[in-house]
């Protein structure tokens, strides 16, 4: 992995990590999602949920203190912590199709002016499956994408109607990337933030949906 | 009562050529591995196999794919498995994918006598194609149907005579709910011990749904990710 694209991944690991709220139990999915857990505010308790049946996720064991009964959702060793708790598969997805779910933070390969995410399939590729992507995204209160503004080859992942096979139908409530927040509303997307060396027009430029200039529009500070 | 059996090869003997078979785990992390090395050794076919992965390549899983014991899988992700892949893409292995909420839910319902739930998760996407839609209170879902088996392979960390079963930590994942949704319900555990070694309020499957369980006679404890902190010596 090249360096810029390392801080490409941390910068909107930091910025998510501005969405955590004190109390939240949050949902982190594989990849840039879970650096997230890197960059806690100060002063903020969260509890992480894996959904292979875990509340309270702690960080990686110590060297030689992995378990192999102990692993997150990506099949990573972790640990637990004081409070942590474990149940089944099907009690995990209740809590998670019931709501109780604060925040799930997941990765994307489009998502559109409707809220609609693609995260899963690509066609013309076998079709390795969604994993618990569908039910985060139908059952969590909020859910954030956060990725990279365009695709390898440069293309937008911003659409105004994605192209790829959906995860979930108008279910993204924020979009971070290396260049922007973006909310999504029932008028469409807005753009809350830029990154501090772009302008609103190179924003546009990489994305395909028409995106509304907040009145209040900021720098992402990290 | 005795539910208990001498070994896995005793326990699997009953398992037919076209059977359904759900497998606890997830990952390779909570998997019935003497049961599915014993399905292995049996050299059963046609089997359907129910499980949220698919193993990976040398464990797990991948035993019965290698030996092409597999007709059909139902799971929610196989990224992990690259002959799995192989056997999609020839058309050996016929491969159905489920949410992985809605698998663990349909197997819940089977287990609970329901025949069907609606379920928002999936609406609007490539898996409710074809199934039933309907709107409940301004929001629109889907349609999915309980899901049973033949045989449930399940693995606890302790199980007595009964068939109680207690796990530990995250290996606890899929076995519990689909210890309920099998016609013959086989556990295997780490420890067999006495009537009154899990302590009532621990007993996290009751043993009426159990049919037999016998004590594995070997655990490899696979990781599949290692991931470490690095000690910092003060």
């Amino acid at each position: 992995m090249r360096a810029s694209e390392v801080d490409k991944r941390e910068l909107v690991a930091r910025r998510v990590a501005q969405e955590l709220r004190d109390g939240y139990t949050v949902n982190l999915g594989i990849g840039m999602p879970t650096l997230v857990a890197n960059y806690i505010p100060a002063g903020t308790e969260v509890i992480f949920q894996s959904e292979n049946g875990m509340l309270g996720m702690g960080p990686f064991p110590l060297e030689g203190e992995e378990d192999a009964d102990l692993v997150n959702a990506g099949k990573e060793t972790v640990s637990e912590i004081p409070g942590s708790s474990y149940f089944s598969s099907s009690d995990s997805f209740a809590m998670i199709r019931g709501g109780h779910v604060d925040l799930t933070v997941l990765g994307g390969l489009q998502a559109d002016e409707k809220g609609n995410l693609a995260n899963w399939a690509i066609p013309g590729r076998m079709l390795k499956g969604m994993g618990g992507a569908m039910d985060l995204v139908s059952g969590a209160k909020r859910v954030i994408i956060a990725m990279e503004h365009t695709s390898k080859d440069g293309k937008p992942k911003i659409m105004r109607k994605c192209t790829l096979p959906l995860t979930g139908v108008g279910v993204v409530d924020l979009v971070v990337t290396e260049l922007a927040v973006i909310e999504v509303t029932p008028q469409g997307l807005v753009l809350r933030e830029i990154a501090e060396d772009v302008t609103p027009e190179a924003v546009q430029k990489v994305t395909e949906a028409r995106l509304r200039v907040a009145p209040d529009l900021k720098k992402i500070a990290l | 009562m005795d539910k208990t059996v001498a070994n896995a090869d005793l326990a699997v003997r009953r398992i037919h050529d076209g059977a359904s078979i759900m497998m606890g785990g997830f990952g390779i992390c909570g998997i019935p591995e003497n049961l599915i090395a014993a399905v292995h050794r049996a050299g059963t076919k046609n089997l359907t196999v129910i499980s949220n992965n698919a193993g990976t390549a040398d464990f797990g899983i991948g035993f019965l794919l290698q030996a092409k014991q597999v007709h059909k899988m139902v799971a929610s992700y196989v990224g992990e498995n690259k002959l799995f892949e192989q056997l999609v893409l020839s058309g050996e292995i016929e491969l159905e994918l489920n949410p992985q909420g809605t698998l663990a839910e349909r197997i819940r319902a089977g287990g609970a006598g329901i025949p069907a739930f609606y379920t928002p998760t999936g609406y609007g996407t490539m898996i409710a194609e074809g199934k039933e839609t309907r709107e409940f209170g301004g929001r629109m879902y889907v349609l999915e149907k309980a899901l049973r088996a033949d045989f449930a392979f399940v693995k606890a960390w302790k199980g007595d005579r009964w068939g109680n079963l207690m796990y530990r930590k995250t290996a606890r994942n899929y076995n519990p709910v689909m210890a309920t949704a099998a016609d013959y319900v086989i556990a295997e555990v780490e420890e067999l011990v006495e009537l009154g070694g899990i302590p009532s309020d621990q007993v996290h499957t009751p043993g009426v749904y159990v049919n037999a369980i016998f004590q594995g006679a070997h655990y490899e404890r696979r990781i599949e990710k290692r991931t470490v902190r690095r000690r910092v010596r003060v």
